[in-house]
């Protein structure tokens, strides 16, 4: 019996509530940072790798994308859009890793928590309401994302592809790229019942996305029908916004390009906090 | 501490829980216990202020489920018919992340993990991971977890659930010992045994209603009789048998396996059974059970 003293309400109505029987606190945590703490501490077990990747990936990419294939790129055709290839390169190739990254993260880990380890379940069952469960995934997807943005910015600057004091905007314009992925598609992910839905999604929007919106090379090389479509993708705006900061070319039509992103992270989650409801409050 | 009235859950046409009323009191041990299907775990999700009505009242911990959900859950600890574990994190890291859903400080929380894991008998365990635990252990945990928030109200849904006996009976004592200790507990269950081991009060459930209501002893006196004799035939004998056995119990069931006579005096109807002439395979004269309510409320044996 000794090992229940202190647990259960035998201490009747003074012990009654969480925090009865504790000094009270200065702030409470609000719900969707304690939401957030759970993928932040499940983080503690993989971020060494995960720090590792996400410096040798724009590494390996800007040494032989950039590098080896843009000085031949440069060589013809005198660099794109008036820079070097590699600079040109790095702030789309940002955005892409972002898109990802974004959607990496709200496909299996969502589909995960509602159905295999029933994270959400765990978490619901505590005192956060499903808008918490979302909103902490969300926040917690924004905090990883700006880890590896940041790391990827160091990178561009080692490469000396930086060319401008804006980059540091780039840092929270290739965080909205990723959350205006990230919000949708675990919108979607939570309406979803097997992961084979994931790897449509990854053939037909993701990695054509990833190739054609302007990352590699301008849509303009596109045909016009083909540049239409492009300029509706998410990712054409990310692309331009962090290019545009980067490189220092800023213009009034970079706030059009992070307001898109915006509303299309703002319709992603308005759109989540029904599929989470009607996936999880039955 | 939990008080419905006209409770009721559709889920589309289905009617999972229909116009149930019940009244659970501080320190009481209170059971729902009914087959697969029963309603039982919708009911327990409704009071866990997971699951939304669709009809009804229903206050718990004084407060409204609808508006109040969240504080209603700060007080409440919950283990869910399947765990909710990370099977990746140890046995420890489940608990600290569990109490920080409920904004412990941290030292607090360290200091009820080392009770939880020593009451759930994991303390070895502590730092390994949760995968490949077994399932007493993985639902000793689930316990151990609810209880980090010091909860008033203890809901358990099918607590015991494919476990094998021992870990059962281990089980069985940490929940005994939660409730020595005042704290309120709510049980789902289809074992008659689990119920009659830890309710004082219970309901039997089917089709989404209420057949009964009672202490496990006042059930089986007013539904059943003292003793009953079990007698099994050789295959086919059952049917030619059965009718001739009428008059000598109160009450007769025949089911595929057995012929069970309901009488107050079991060992008296067994030597007339045997004065007839019937040669049973085998007999027995037991004790009335909450199976027998079952089989009398609902027609039908308990787990099926």
């Amino acid at each position: 019996m000794t090992a229940l003293s202190g647990i259960g309400a035998s201490g009747g109505p003074a012990s009654s509530g969480p925090d009865g029987n504790i000094p009270s606190r200065r702030f409470t945590t609000p719900m969707w940072l304690r939401a957030a703490g759970y993928w932040a501490y499940q983080y503690r077990r993989t971020w060494r790798s995960s720090v590792v990747t996400s410096f040798l990936i724009p590494v390996l990419y800007l040494a032989a994308m950039g590098v080896a294939l843009g000085s031949l790129i440069d060589k013809h055709s005198h660099g794109v859009e008036g820079v070097s290839y590699v600079a040109f390169l790095a702030p789309g190739l940002l955005a892409g890793t972002c898109m990802q990254i974004g959607t990496n993260d709200a496909t299996y880990p969502v589909m995960g928590a509602i159905k295999w380890m029933r994270t959400y379940l765990a978490q619901l069952a505590a005192p956060l309401s499903v808008y918490d469960v979302l909103r902490g995934h969300l926040a917690w997807i924004g905090a990883r994302l700006a880890i590896v943005v940041s790391i990827y910015l160091a990178v561009m600057a080692a490469f000396g592809v930086v060319h401008s004091p804006w980059a540091v905007a780039a840092l929270p314009a290739a965080v909205l790229t990723g959350i205006a992925f990230a919000a949708p598609v675990s919108a979607f992910a939570a309406t979803q019942d097997k992961d084979s839905s994931f790897s449509t999604l990854y053939r037909f929007a993701i990695i054509p996305m990833f190739l054609f919106s302007g990352t590699f090379f301008p849509i303009s090389q596109l045909p016009a029908w083909l540049q239409a479509v492009a300029y509706a993708t998410p990712l054409f705006h990310g692309v331009a916004l962090c290019r545009d900061l980067t490189l220092g070319t800023v213009g009034w039509a970079d706030l059009g390009h992070a307001a898109y992103l915006l509303a299309v992270a703002l319709a992603g989650y308005a759109v989540g906090r029904r599929t989470f409801s009607r996936r999880l409050v039955v | 501490m939990v008080e419905a009235h006209g409770l009721v859950k559709r889920f589309g046409d289905f009617v999972a829980v229909d116009h149930v009323d019940f009244t659970i009191a501080k320190g009481e041990s209170f059971g729902f216990l009914g087959p697969n299907g029963a309603g039982k775990t919708s009911t327990m999700r409704m009071i866990s202020c997971i699951s939304p009505l669709s009809g009804g009242t229903l206050r718990v911990l004084g407060m409204d489920p609808v508006s109040d959900g969240p504080r209603i859950r700060a007080r409440m600890g919950v283990v869910p018919q399947e765990d909710s574990l990370d099977l990746e994190l140890t046995v420890l890291d489940n608990l600290m992340i569990y109490g920080r859903y409920f904004d412990l400080p941290k030292k607090v929380i360290r200091d009820r993990a080392r009770q939880l894991l020593e009451f759930a008998q994991l303390t070895e365990r502590a730092h390994d991971r949760v995968d490949p635990l077994s399932g007493g252990m993985k639902r000793r945990l689930t316990i151990a977890r609810a209880l980090i928030s010091n909860p008033d109200l203890l809901v358990l849904d099918e607590p015991t659930t494919g476990l094998d006996p021992q870990a059962r009976h281990l089980l069985w004592d940490r929940l005994y010992r939660l409730k020595q200790d005042g704290v309120t507990l709510v049980i789902t269950t289809h074992y008659m045994d689990e119920a009659e081991q830890l309710c004082d009060r219970l309901v039997v459930m089917d089709k989404g209603r209420f057949a009964a209501e009672g202490s496990p002893r006042q059930l089986i006196e007013a539904f059943s009789t003292k003793e009953v004799v079990e007698l099994r035939f050789a295959p086919g004998e059952h049917e030619e048998v059965a009718p001739s056995l009428l008059e000598l119990a109160e009450r007769q069931e025949v089911l595929p396996d057995r012929i069970l006579l309901y009488t107050d005096d079991g060992d008296a109807a067994l030597a007339e059974v045997a004065r007839r002439g019937h040669v049973a395979r085998s007999t027995l004269v037991r004790r009335s059970t909450l199976e027998d309510v079952f089989l009398r409320l609902t027609g039908r044996t308990l787990v099926d």
